[in-house]
């Protein structure tokens, strides 16, 4: 299984940090070739792969990077749309215009930039590939499925994020392109995104506050969504296209409050 | 007793379609109705034949201040606000590869940024009258996909997240504040007109939709104000967050 993705080319938007990081190393140590595309180089211990400047809510920054990945690499099979932020608190009478406009144009803007561009650059045939096809996978969240997992203008973004895939599946199947698209949807995971929490009431305690709320008992490692998206990636899945996978310590599956952070 | 006796709904998109069908049978059960909506031709008219418990606000949803002017021209003439449906909303058909980012942000705006801001001015003045029902229109495409429909897909995918973040926030804050989201199939209405007269195959467009649905046919916008008035009503006061479908049987 190591080598299952020799010769394939993969992009993991985000991949600095938290579940891109993880998921570009899982995606090299299975043969890829790894593009990391981010605002900026994460800890150079987490790196892997080429490492380029990336904003994804920027439709100049998409031609370039797809331009520039087609020169070097020559092709492209794997996207993996997984930047994206929190925006900070807010709930729907505090949250600002301006604020819903950042965390769309992140969350939800770039990736619809970055299917987009995947599908062209997947298209592309050479360097060893002779017909169209790949798999884009889609970082949406529990906030995409239930109401109480995150703020008002994140909850939007995400539930955008979870159908967006879905045309972007049935259209790519009607083309006949062979490209595949599926949305992921974690519940908590240990990464950068809850520094603010972390500075709040330390990190053992976050994170042994916001285990509490998984039935599983704990948040989710970073690794444990990147086997996730390295699946999604291979050939393993390739009858699955349109589908949304939670990966959240059963934290959707009951009756109990799906609050991820309690009250707003 | 009628329905909605002396229940104010503002309802953006009241010109046409679902949202006109809606403002009518408001006025009919008892309640107030202002209609919203940018096309002030038919919206003046519309609210002059319903008479004097129906009234006209200009609003284009995709601007703060134009919310705020349309809640408190709410309060202002008819003393509170009970109830919001935000029906509003463009349809669009674009696949990804021919959907331009100023397309995908015309009609992410539209359908999810103005949905979130009716709920957002709402809110304030629902509290200051007692509590109220939210009522936003979402889709069948807000619960599946469509490749002709991408933009169109991930607004009434928001606007089905937002709507249960809406409802949670409003049951943690003890507002009595419902919020829940509508889902309907392809409704008779302006704004799948084009789409009945292009032909597909050697079938109409109406046919070719109608064939989808395994009721035979296409939904009428009464059919769509029946949901919404059960849900503005009183008649629903334990259900908040949830979805409910009108599509005769498509999403089955
Ligand atoms: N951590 C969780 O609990 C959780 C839960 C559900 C969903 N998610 C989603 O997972 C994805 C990854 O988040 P994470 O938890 O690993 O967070 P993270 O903060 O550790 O990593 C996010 C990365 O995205 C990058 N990024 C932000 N804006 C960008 C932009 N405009 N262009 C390019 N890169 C940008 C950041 O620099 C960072 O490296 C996000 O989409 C997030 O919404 C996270
Ligand atoms: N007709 C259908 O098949 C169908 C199916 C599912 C969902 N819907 C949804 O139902 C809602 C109502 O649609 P309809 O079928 O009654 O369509 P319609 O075109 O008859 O009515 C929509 C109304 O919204 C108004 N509007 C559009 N943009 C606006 C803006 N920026 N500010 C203020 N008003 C604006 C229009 O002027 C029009 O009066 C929409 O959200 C639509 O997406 C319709």
């Amino acid at each position: 299984m190591s080598n299952e993705l020799s010769g394939r080319v993969a992009v993991v938007t985000g991949g600095g940090s938290g579940i891109g990081a993880a998921s570009a190393a899982l995606l090299a140590a299975a043969g890829a070739a790894v593009i990391v595309a981010d605002l900026s180089e994460g800890s150079k211990e987490t790196q892997v792969g080429r490492f380029v400047t990336h904003d994804v809510a920027s439709e100049e920054a998409w031609q370039s990077l797809l331009a520039d990945i087609l020169e070097r690499e020559g092709r492209l099979d794997i996207m993996v749309n997984n930047a994206g932020i929190s925006g900070g608190p807010g709930n729907p009478e505090t949250t600002t215009v301006e604020n819903w406009q950042n965390v769309q144009a992140i969350n939800s803007e770039g990736v619809f930039l970055g299917c987009k561009y995947a599908i062209q650059g997947m298209k592309h045939l050479g360097a060893g590939k002779t017909q169209s096809s790949g798999s884009i996978v889609n970082i949406s969240s529990i906030a995409g499925l239930v109401g109480g997992a995150g703020p008002t203008a994140y909850t939007a973004s995400k539930g955008a994020v979870r159908l967006l895939s879905k045309s972007v599946a049935l259209y790519c199947a009607e083309q006949k392109y062979g490209i595949r698209c599926n949305s992921v949807h974690p519940g908590g995971v240990d990464t950068a995104i809850f520094n603010p929490l972390w500075q709040a009431v330390g990190r053992d305690q976050g994170k042994a506050f916001l285990g509490a709320r998984h039935p599983i008992g704990r948040m989710a490692e970073p690794q444990d969504l990147g086997e996730l998206v390295l699946w999604l990636a291979s050939d393993r899945s390739s009858f699955v296209t349109g589908a949304e996978f939670t990966s959240d310590g059963g934290i959707t599956a009951g009756l109990q409050r799906r609050s991820l952070l309690g009250p707003s | 007793m009628a329905r909605l006796e002396n229940k104010v709904v503002l309802l953006s998109g009241g010109a046409s379609g679902i949202g006109a069908a809606t403002a009518q049978m408001v006025v009919r059960e008892g309640g107030k109705a202002v209609l919203a909506d940018r096309d002030e031709a038919k919206g003046q008219a519309l609210a002059a034949e319903l008479g004097a418990s129906a009234h006209f606000v200009p609003l284009d949803v995709v601007h703060e201040e134009s919310w705020q002017a349309a809640v408190a021209a709410t309060v202002e003439k008819f003393g509170a606000l009970h109830g919001l449906l935000n029906a509003a909303g463009v349809g669009v058909r674009n696949s990804i590869e021919d959907c331009t980012l100023a397309e995908y942000r015309r009609v992410n705006d539209i359908n999810s940024l103005g949905t979130f801001l009716g709920c957002k001015h709402a809110i304030p003045a629902m509290k200051g009258s007692g509590g109220g029902s939210i009522v936003n229109i979402s889709s069948v495409l807000g619960l599946r996909g469509a490749s002709y429909a991408m933009a169109y897909c991930a607004s009434k995918g928001a606007v089905r997240t937002l709507t249960k973040n809406v409802a949670l926030h409003c049951a943690q804050q003890k507002y009595n504040i419902r919020c829940n989201s509508v889902h309907p199939g392809y409704i008779d209405t302006p704004m799948i007109a084009p789409r009945l007269d292009s032909n597909v195959g050697n079938m109409s467009g109406r046919q070719a939709l109608e064939e989808l649905h395994p009721l035979g046919r296409l939904g009428q916008a009464d059919e769509v104000a029946h949901m919404i008035l059960f849900l503005l009503s009183d008649e629903s006061t334990f259900s908040t967050g949830s979805e409910f479908v009108c599509d005769g049987g498509l999403t089955a």
